[in-house]
């Protein structure tokens, strides 16, 4: 998409309401005006998973309130330990935590861990298979700062690296069931967080997150999406729109991108007629819809159509985050826009 | 979760009685040294040579470590985060009873257990994984909190190199372990003045170091690394000194120490040596073993 000048004059952008498009800086929640929410889910269930559990400690590089980690910090502030405004050490001095023994929780922002902090998750933690779990706020496109908040790009970085197990979570509820999980696992975790009011949607469906499982959300015979983090969320608003066309939209939640369920991904496109579709807040390249396509060619699996609906290979622009989720293509009305064009 | 006991400080440490001295431990260092690096033909021997009076200190007179229980909860941790240093290491390892002597010609090859970078998974008593640099101050800030909440009396010992001082994390984390008072973590940074461009010093100057080190919270020594009575000085101190802070103890050091052939290489990070020169080196070192 091209960008105007910087030399080019603007004139005030408005709303349906005349009201003025206010930039969605970090701490701005995703979720709808109406939307029902729960309040800093990662907080509250490892204040609870931490009463039980005495190893659990927590790190982060002064983001402790814009990744719900203060609310630990507040039930628990000798197990909560403030590295400073420095991911590399973060990452090392939790690596150093695990190898004593603890469960080490960092939190930071995907940018910073991902593009940052990289080579210390790679060596000092991944390397060492470490019981780290790393929680990340401002997924993909959660901010209309710009490319130095948005993380298009996390998912790509991390698939490639051995022994880590990522995670994007859909909503509260999804949060809430798999702090605990993870923690259960032995290993090293890479977890996508929502903040703040988070919306509370899958709660409605009787779903129950299990480590490298996806799950059918609802069932559909026309168009298969299958979707991770915040975009599960959205097919899911999506479907509901087109049910007044009559087209009918199975979706299937793929929280794990890491190890990813081949079994379920694998039986679900196989099932005939249904077009394919991956949805996913990140870019194009290397997250779900990749992967998924490689399951495919691999397993010989050739539905009628593939598509995928994701943040296009750039640097995003800022602005105010519904006015970008529009553009890009990940909003609800953006998802239904182009099911229907792809169904033609 | 297992709580270690807590070991009162003021036990002296020198748990290494021998008749052994540590002029012959670090003579003996060099020796296994020589030996790994004469079977590969090349390697960080330089660098050996010039840290085995530091590693001869730490490991026979500051540390306490059970040779055949490397994991022991109890010990002082030994961090190298130089992980190209490793075939000194391993060359201390050896002499600590940690690895076998006869695995020495091992070194480097097919499932060895002494790879040319240092790798915890692959040796007994390597306690992280080296190789990218400025990783080590890191993790044993982290170790050093971890081993305070199980009130241990343990040190962690972090093992760096003059060319760690350009890499952003040192410093990340020399400022987190000033921060959190870590009193339980010595710093040890060999300066030999020589990295993968050439004197360390011209390719990022870092001094002037002490007050740097100083500056930013950690009681600090400078003293000549290949003075073994100095280092002693220098190692008690930083485990006696009373003030709730981090220690660092710059080590001047001499590269290729011992063999004048090879001191007087000037670009010698990663030495090349003629297959002859092993068995010459050898010779000087022999000749020199002291009483």
């Amino acid at each position: 998409m091209s960008r105007l000048s910087k030399y080019t004059p603007r004139t005030v952008k408005r709303g349906p309401d005349g009201e003025i498009l206010k930039t969605s800086a970090m701490i701005a929640s995703i979720a709808g005006a109406d939307q029902k929410t729960a309040p800093a889910p990662f907080g509250e269930a490892l204040v609870k998973l931490a009463a039980k559990n005495d190893r659990i400690v927590g790190l982060t590089a002064d983001l402790s309130k814009y990744t719900d980690l203060h609310v630990f910090a507040k039930a628990y502030p000798d197990r909560f330990y403030q590295m400073g405004m420095a991911e590399a050490v973060l990452m090392s001095a939790a690596a150093g935590m695990a190898r004593e023994g603890f469960q080490a929780w960092a939190t930071t922002y995907a940018v910073f861990a991902s593009r940052r902090a990289y080579d210390f998750i790679c060596m000092a933690i991944a390397e060492e298979n470490l019981d780290v779990k790393i929680v990340c706020a401002l997924p993909g496109l959660t901010t209309g700062y710009g490319p130095s908040h948005q993380a298009t790009e996390d998912l790509a970085i991390f698939r490639g690296l051995p022994n880590m197990t990522i995670i994007d979570p859909c909503d509260a509820e999804d949060i809430s069931q798999i702090v605990p999980v993870i923690s259960a696992h032995k290993g090293p975790v890479y977890m996508r967080l929502l903040r703040g009011q988070v919306p509370l949607v899958l709660d409605e469906y009787g779903y129950k997150f299990e480590l490298g499982k996806a799950k059918m959300i609802r069932g559909g015979h026309d168009v298969l999406i299958m979707s991770t983090g915040l975009m599960t969320m959205r097919a899911l608003e999506a479907a509901k729109a087109l049910e007044k066309d009559k087209i009918d939209v199975a979706v299937l939640h793929v929280p794990t991108i890491k190890p990813l369920d081949v079994e379920t991904i694998s039986r679900e496109a196989a099932k005939t007629g249904r077009m394919v579709v991956v949805a996913e807040n990140h870019t194009i390249v290397g997250g779900l819809g990749e992967a998924v396509a490689g399951v495919l060619m691999r397993g010989n699996i050739r539905p009628p159509a593939f598509h995928q609906i994701a943040l296009p290979d750039e640097f995003l622009d800022a602005g105010a985050l519904p006015t970008l989720h529009d553009r890009y293509g990940i909003s609800t009305g953006a998802v239904a826009r182009q099911l229907k064009g792809w169904l033609g | 979760m297992a709580v270690a006991t807590f070991i009162d400080r003021a036990i002296p440490m020198t748990s290494h009685p021998s008749n052994v001295s540590l002029e012959q431990r670090a003579w003996r260092i060099r020796r296994n040294a020589l030996r790994m690096g004469e079977v590969q033909g090349q390697g960080y021997i330089a660098q050996a040579l010039g840290v085995a009076d530091v590693l001869a200190v730490s490991y026979f007179h500051a540390l306490r470590f059970r040779p055949k229980e490397p994991e022991w909860e109890g010990r002082d941790r030994y961090l190298l985060s130089i992980g190209h240093y490793a075939i000194a290491l391993y060359a201390a390892l050896i002499e600590a009873g940690i690895l076998p002597e006869d695995e020495i010609e091992t070194y480097g090859g097919d499932d060895s257990r002494m790879p040319m970078s240092g790798m915890a998974a692959y040796t007994p008593g390597m306690e992280i994984t080296g190789g990218s640099l400025g990783h080590g101050l890191g993790i044993a800030v982290g170790m050093a909190l971890g081993l305070k909440r199980k009130t241990s009396g343990s040190f962690v010992f972090n093992l760096m190199s003059d060319g760690e001082l350009d890499e952003g994390s040192t410093w990340e984390a020399a400022m987190a372990a000033s921060s959190h008072k870590l009193d339980n973590l010595i710093c040890v940074i060999d300066v030999n003045n020589m990295q993968a461009d050439g004197p360390s010093t011209l390719v990022s100057n870092f001094e002037p170091l002490q007050p740097k080190w100083e500056a930013f919270g950690f009681f600090t020594q400078r003293v000549n690394g290949n003075d073994i009575p100095g280092l002693v000085k220098a190692f008690d101190a930083a485990k006696a000194h009373q003030g709730p802070q981090p220690r660092a103890i710059i080590c001047d050091t001499k590269m290729a120490k011992g063999i004048p052939f090879l001191e007087a290489r000037e670009r010698n990070h990663f030495l090349r040596v003629e297959a002859d020169e092993w068995s010459k080196a050898l010779a000087i070192l022999d000749a020199e073993k002291p009483q």
